[in-house]
């Protein structure tokens, strides 16, 4: 059975303080996501989107996702990354990123167990990290109980539309593709 | 148990009596804002009902009026929206500024309370005593639908403020300094008190506040006093609120003096505002093609008034565009009666409509490759005004003014060696 929450894939290392207007640039803003999706790090690493395969994992530094509200993980999600690792996150980013049901786990020292290319596989709810390439296992901080059943459950709008808050995407007519 | 202001704020909105830092509390929230590019998000047109449409607002900001026909589009869902919900306080272009602005002067932001909206500067409402705080999209689609999110209660770092704050400093020097000297505070609040916060009017701690999203702060909180007070009996009279001040023997994470009569006029460098500005002293001689005054955390009033002061009777440097936005509709109206904005246009500057606008590199003023630019708004993020190849640095709007005159970056005090 396939879970959200225990994925395998391979590592792209990022440094620290990453931010969203590299993630996301701004004239990205005037696109719609899947081709927004293709301009994720425009200014650092040009061309990555075209390299990312499905499952791919994205390890970063320190304060990840410092900046703007625009939300970052909707395009990562798009683009199929699995999930993030990082050393700490902008809280503002972190929740984005759950919310759009894309598992975060924060591992202190990710950077000195994790390098460029290692096929991972992690389990955000055990907590368990292996670095299949360097044949290492680490225990890791799991993710909080609500925050699983968040993601488990594919993010807060599947949530909202379980709950009776939200009409289903094809009942009303004028959504955006 | 004592409270920090955070502590106290989310504790209450919680009902839980006792909350302690890295607690999950769930929290009612006092005002929802939504903003125009979060109608990006396709699903807020299938709500079924808003929880309480008197604790929602609408204002469109970033994109304003609309440079795309996608942002258009998002103009025609806002309306669509406000109209099924009943929702009143709809500021539609007319009545529109940037969005931490408009609350404030609708009085919308109240002490003690707790504010939410889909952009990262919510923070600035902390310099009113509310618990406000950018959050995502979808956290915003909840709160509509439920009235309530999650916070998780963090540390806080107190900035005892000492001193006077000299009149030519700015709250952007103030935050700089602090910026550059002590770093990020990722997962923390921010909270200001002390002695030297009476010298520090609202249009400084909103600059300050706004700028805390700046170094990963989750809240920047002043404590509520009589500058509050005055400011709100204008902005919401009658209105009833519960301020939340912090207890003398509340526990912080780290406790930091500032000495306010020791601020420098300060230059962030570009890519970042953490550990990475300097006193503009002690910068070398920087050539701009634009210089920015704006954005929600420099667009204010005051922050017309310093720029309209320092161009009075002077012309902008030849190769240098001065920009000038004023934060909100209310603001430009002020600015044109009491004469800024004559002033300024005399000087050679380009004063725009109320806008998100340049500060987000999205319209009104993007940079080229190659260009250098100093700016009085929030953010100085590689590519954050346009071109990844533009240098962003930050300074105060009496800094930027002043560089747009020289044509380099200077302070107000070196203009006389620039005077034809």
């Amino acid at each position: 059975m396939t879970s959200r929450l225990s994925v395998r894939g391979r590592a792209w290392v990022f440094g620290d303080e990453v931010n969203t207007d590299d993630m996301y640039p701004n004239f990205a803003m005037k696109l719609p996501v899947p081709e927004a999706a293709q301009h994720m790090f425009h200014a650092t690493r040009p061309g990555w989107p075209d390299l990312v395969e499905p499952g791919d994992i994205v390890i970063a530094g320190k304060n990840f996702g410092l900046g703007s509200s625009r939300p970052c993980a909707e395009l990562f999600v798009h683009l199929g990354i699995s999930c993030l690792v990082a050393e700490q996150y902008n809280s503002l980013f972190h929740r984005n990123a759950l919310n759009y049901g894309l598992p975060a786990v924060t591992v202190p020292d990710a950077r000195t167990l994790l390098g460029e290319g290692d096929v991972l596989w992690i389990d955000a709810v055990d907590g368990l990290l292996r670095n299949e390439t360097r044949g290492t296992e680490h225990r890791i901080e799991p993710l909080p109980a609500f925050v699983v059943e968040l993601v488990e459950g594919g993010g807060l709008i599947n949530r909202l539309e379980a709950q009776g808050f939200l009409d289903h995407e094809d009942a009303t007519a004028g959504g955006r593709p | 148990m004592p409270d920090t202001v955070i502590e106290r704020i989310l504790g209450r909105a919680a009902g839980v009596a006792d909350v302690r830092p890295g607690q999950i509390v769930t929290c009612d929230v006092d005002m929802t804002v939504v903003i125009d590019v979060q109608f990006a998000q396709s699903r807020l047109a299938h709500v079924r009902e808003v929880h309480d449409p008197d604790k929602v607002a609408v204002v469109l900001d970033h994109a304003v009026p609309a440079p795309t026909p996608r942002d258009a589009d998002h103009g025609v869902k806002a309306r669509a929206f406000v109209s099924k919900h009943g929702i009143d306080r709809f500021y539609d272009v007319g009545r529109h500024g940037i969005v931490h602005q408009v609350i404030a002067e609708q009085g919308l932001v109240l002490p003690g309370t707790v504010v939410c909206c889909t952009d990262s500067h919510t923070c600035a409402g902390g310099a009113l005593n509310s618990a406000a705080r950018g959050l995502g999209p979808l956290e915003i689609l909840q709160m509509l639908c439920t009235g309530r999110t999650w916070y998780r209660v963090p540390p806080t770092i107190r900035y005892e403020l000492t001193g006077t704050k000299p009149a030519h400093i700015n709250g952007k020097d103030i935050f700089l300094a602090i910026s550059g000297r002590y770093g990020d505070a990722t997962d923390h609040a921010l909270e200001f008190g002390g002695p030297g916060l009476a010298s520090l009017p609202l249009s400084d701690r909103r600059t300050i506040a706004t700028q805390g999203a700046e170094i990963g702060a989750d809240f920047t909180l002043f404590p509520f006093d009589s500058l509050t007070e005055e400011f709100l009996a204008q902005v919401a009279p009658g209105a009833s609120y519960t301020p939340a001040n912090p207890d003398p023997d509340a526990v912080y994470a780290d406790v930091r003096t500032i000495d306010l009569g020791t601020i420098e006029p300060m230059v962030a460098l570009p890519g970042t505002v953490i550990n990475n500005a300097v006193p503009l002293g002690g910068l070398d001689r920087t050539r701009i093609h634009q210089a920015f005054i704006g954005s929600c955390a420099n667009g204010q009033l005051a922050d017309l008034e310093v720029a309209a002061r320092i161009v009075q009777g002077r012309q902008v440097a030849p190769g240098v565009r001065l920009i000038v936005t004023p934060a909100s509709q209310q603001v430009y109206l002020e600015a044109v009666k009491r004469g800024y904005v004559a002033t300024l246009v005399e000087a050679g500057a380009v004063v725009t409509n109320s806008t998100c606008g340049a500060c987000f590199g999205y319209h009104m003023g993007v940079l080229a490759p190659g260009e250098v630019c100093v700016t009085s708004s929030t953010r100085n993020f590689r590519g954050r005004m346009g071109s990844t190849e533009a240098q962003v640095y930050m300074a105060s709007p009496a800094t930027v003014a002043a560089s747009a005159l020289a044509g380099y970056i200077a302070g107000p005090d070196q203009l006389a060696e620039v005077a034809a």
